[in-house]
């Protein structure tokens, strides 16, 4: 195998470079996937029936905290990244445990959030209103969920095999992955909660 | 569910012997791969096998095994409206039959030809030694076939869809279509619908990045170019049906309450879910074959293609259009005056670019020294039955006048004279024209000529009724009519003519056997005096596609290369690297249908634990070490002896 010392690890062969390539095009498709549910959601917001709409169940405080979690963790696999290009794999591990630790907490607080809509009634089968909101959010943790399964695999092999064209190679798909939950939260954010809230 | 409910389908005698012939058919495959000792040979060289050559003969097998399953539900179908009042399929089959036999031949026929095609194709076309992802590559085959056969077992176990294969809301809802018809639906497209994108994300990096050196994008070959635009197609639309699916899945399981009736669903939400993939899908069908004819017929009009830029802006209008026309599906179920003319307007404007394709291919033609080989014929039939089924199309694009022909039999017959000139022909010219890269040896011709007759001419025999039918007011889907009507005169032409079609498809398939048993072997690798550079390597062509890849400078680099005398294939032979066979996609996928089976019954925990299983095999694969392996400089000199010939 072919290796280009003068580009990052995660770059450095044709097949790794192809990897990047393919995840980009497969993010395209996700993007597509989330695009049709907002579209959904966006049909049948108002369409409550005789069950309550956004602002009736909508808390400001844990969706907050949520983005707050979720955009910290961004933050703190971009600079996993950063160590991975520095070749510091210690630094690079711990980055990636404090985001799948963050995404964790997202997650929590995103459960805790379903079942008190539950306790209020507001179950996914009230109304179309609460079907497509319950499937946006729930897909989107559905995402997070996987994502901290599969941080976990590769922080396993990183810790096993050490940084090389394959690891890095991998982590750094994964980075992508979560960077673009991050984006796709953030417009969960603005225009399901806020927007909600607001009218 | 008693076990009378579960096998429901079987008190039918037509479906029963279906069933049975197809259980038969399996016992006598395991039986004779038993039998023969050829379970590891079979094993080691199909089912794990990540060659995409491979893979591709794997699509067009399962193509042509469903071309004759959708096949045998049209003549059903037409035997049952042969002669008003007839008893030979009840209402209820008949939902189901047209049902299946409208999924079957998009999804798991059309669709899985145009794949098996590009397979083959499309790495030897454009100088590649395989795909960007061949693992991938597998994982897609056996999604999609693990969703065709869920599908299938429909027919066996529990009742298969029957609420029409654009399933509308509230018809596909537990109200109306109570059976687990339509549970299968939503996960058998699923299963098939993951794999198709897959591909599509495989193919568009194939595409962009592993091109021989010097062929620009300018300089790829039409089918190539096709291609692409397929799969970026498929990798905007998929994802629209993946979600519409996931959510009737929903409303139809877990009570949510999306395309309900009340609780403020919206059953138009699934007619516009649908078409916003399923009018691209029409195009995701009928591109790949518009670059095969534009190969067939560059090749034996021996020219170069006419005005190729323009075919490639064509295609390239046509696909963003494809997004943009969704609604001509249902002008009649009540938007605006505004909605229906902007959309009318849209899909009419696709007659354009389409337009200057049909002329581009005629003025290739133009004083050229044409040979009527079979693919040749068959895309010289395309062109003025393709042009019938446009026309009628411009027709149908006029909101007003739909009101008439809305949900005729005269929409039937418009697209099937789209569907078949373009995808069938299309990928019939493809199977004929490829047949030799593919297995070394040619398909005989006047046997593949003899199937192109009666195919032409049935069809037209079979269809062209159904247009005066449905200007006459018959109604799409309808089971049966009374003699009254005077309907039945045209019905049964059109019988004889889908017996006619039967007979066809049969010489096709004989042609298989004929050729296997009759035909030369080692075949030049340029049978056809070729254009591309697929004709540059041996067939069949070997693993690695070629010892040494092309370097290229122009369009058509392989025809001057050969008319100059060049040989663009020489050059010193290095080792190549391979990956390596792996079973688990077929193990994964196994675990997927066994997920999406028991998922159709609402079995939940044994659903969960297969996917357990699954999601393992995948942590599995992501642990593997598995680097490939180098195909020899030894070896690659021998295999290129043996294929040229001389030993
Ligand atoms: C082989 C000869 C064929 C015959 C005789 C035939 C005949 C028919 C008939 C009788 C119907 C249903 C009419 C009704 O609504 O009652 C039908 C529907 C349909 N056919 Fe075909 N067909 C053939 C091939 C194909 C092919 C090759 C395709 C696609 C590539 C196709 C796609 C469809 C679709 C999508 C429907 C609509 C099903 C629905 O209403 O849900 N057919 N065909
Ligand atoms: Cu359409």
């Amino acid at each position: 195998m072919k290796i280009d010392s003068s580009l990052p690890l995660e770059y450095s062969t044709e097949e790794n470079r192809l990897k990047i390539f393919g995840f980009w095009i497969f993010l395209g498709a996700e993007i597509m996937l989330f695009a049709t549910l907002f579209a959904v959601y966006f049909t049948l917001h108002t369409r409550t029936g005789s069950g309550p709409d956004g602002a009736e169940i909508f808390e400001l405080t844990p969706v907050l905290l949520e983005t707050f979690l979720l955009l910290a963790s961004s933050f703190t696999i971009g600079l996993g990244v950063h160590a991975m290009r520095l070749g510091n794999k210690k630094a690079m591990m711990t980055f990636f445990i404090i985001t799948l630790i963050l995404g964790l907490g997202f997650l929590g607080i995103e459960i805790d959030e379903f079942v008190t809509y539950v306790h209020e009634g507001a179950t996914i089968t009230t109304s179309a209103f609460l079907s497509a909101l319950m499937t946006l959010l729930g897909t989107h943790g559905a995402h997070v969920t996987f994502g901290f399964f599969w941080g976990v695999a590769i922080l396993i092999q990183v810790a096993r095999r050490g940084l090389n064209p394959q690891t890095a190679n991998k982590a750094f798909i994964f980075s992508l992955y979560w960077h673009f939950l991050d984006v796709v939260w953030i417009f969960i954010f603005s225009f399901v909660y806020l927007k909600g809230l607001i009218s | 569910m008693s076990m009378e409910e579960l096998f429901h389908p079987l008190q039918e005698p037509m479906i029963l012997a279906a069933a049975i012939s197809i259980v038969v058919g399996a016992v006598v495959v395991v039986a004779g791969l038993t039998y023969f000792k050829k379970w590891g040979y079979f094993y080691k060289n199909w089912l794990s096998t990540v060659d995409h050559k491979k893979i591709g003969i794997m699509y067009i097998a399962v193509a042509l095994l469903m071309l004759f399953r959708g096949g045998i539900d049209a003549l059903l179908m037409r035997a049952q409206t042969a002669v008003p009042d007839n008893g030979l399929l009840d209402a209820q089959h008949y939902n189901e039959i047209f049902t299946t036999h409208g999924l079957i031949m998009i999804l798991f026929m059309a669709m899985p030809f145009v794949i098996g095609l590009m397979n083959i194709v499309i790495p030897l076309q454009i100088g590649a030694r395989d795909v960007a992802f061949p693992r991938l590559n597998a994982v897609s085959f056996w999604a999609f076939a693990a969703g065709c056969g869920l599908l299938n077992l429909s027919f066996i176990i529990g009742g298969s869809p029957d609420a029409g294969w654009t399933a509308y809301f509230p018809l596909a809802s537990t109200d109306f279509s109570p059976t687990v018809g339509n549970n299968y639906y939503s996960l058998a497209l699923q299963l098939s619908g993951i794999g198709t994108l897959l591909t599509g994300v495989n193919f568009i990096t194939t595409i962009f990045k592993m091109r021989a050196p010097g062929m620009t994008l300018m300089k790829m070959p039409m089918f190539s170019w096709s291609i692409l635009i397929t799969n970026v197609i498929i990798v905007f639309a998929f994802p629209v049906l993946t979600v519409a699916l996931a959510l009737m899945m929903l409303d139809r399981q877990f009570g949510t309450k999306f395309f309900a009736m009340t609780d403020g669903g919206m059953d138009m939400l699934w007619a516009n879910l649908f078409w916003v993939w399923g009018h691209p899908e029409v195009y995701i069908v009928i591109l790949p074959a518009f670059g095969i004819f534009s190969e067939v017929i560059a090749t034996f009009a021996r020219k170069n293609l006419y005005g190729y830029k323009s075919m490639v802006m064509s295609m390239v209008v046509i696909s963003l259009l494809s997004f943009l026309v969704w609604a001509h599906h249902f002008y009649t179920m009540g938007h605006g005056v505004m909605v229906n003319s902007v959309f009318s307007i849209t899909t009419m404007a696709i007659a354009v670019p389409t337009g200057v394709k049909m002329f581009n291919w005629l003025l290739t033609m133009r004083h050229g020294k044409i040979q009527f080989t079979t693919p040749m014929l068959y895309a010289l039939g395309f062109i003025p039955i393709f042009t019938i089924g446009g026309v009628t199309g411009v027709m149908l694009a006029m909101a007003s006048a739909d009101y008439q022909y809305h949900n005729t039999m005269f929409l039937v017959a418009h697209f099937h004279y789209v569907l078949i000139p373009g995808t069938v022909f299309g990928v019939l010219a493809g199977y004929h024209f490829w047949w030799p890269k593919m297995f070394g040896f040619r398909l005989n011709e006047k046997l593949g000529k003899a199937g192109f007759w009666f195919i032409a001419i049935s069809f037209n025999v079979t269809f062209f009724p159904l247009f005066i039918l449905g200007l006459d007011g018959y109604a799409r889907r309808m089971y049966t009519y009374s003699a009254s009507t005077g309907y039945g005169p045209l019905n049964m032409l059109s019988f004889i003519g889908a017996l006619g079609l039967a007979v066809g498809f049969a010489l096709i398939c004989y042609n298989i056997y004929y050729s296997w048993k009759h035909m030369p072997r080692n075949e030049k690798a340029d049978v056809w005096d070729g254009r591309s550079l697929e004709w540059a390597t041996h067939s069949p062509v070997p693993e690695y596609n070629f010892a040494i890849v092309p370097n290229v400078s122009r369009l058509d680099e392989f025809w001057f290369a050969k008319k100059e005398g060049r040989d663009i294939t020489a050059g010193k032979i290095e080792k190549i690297h391979m990956p390596n066979n792996t079973g688990t996609p077929f193990w994964t996928s196994g675990f997927l249908f066994l997920a999406a089976f028991f998922a159709v019954f609402s079995l939940w925990i044994p659903a969960i634990i297969s996917m357990l299983v699954v999601f393992g095999f995948m942590a599995l694969r992501s642990f593997e070490n598995d680097h490939g392996r180098y195909i020899s400089v030894e070896e690659i000199t021998e295999t290129e002896k043996s294929l040229r010939g001389d030993k």
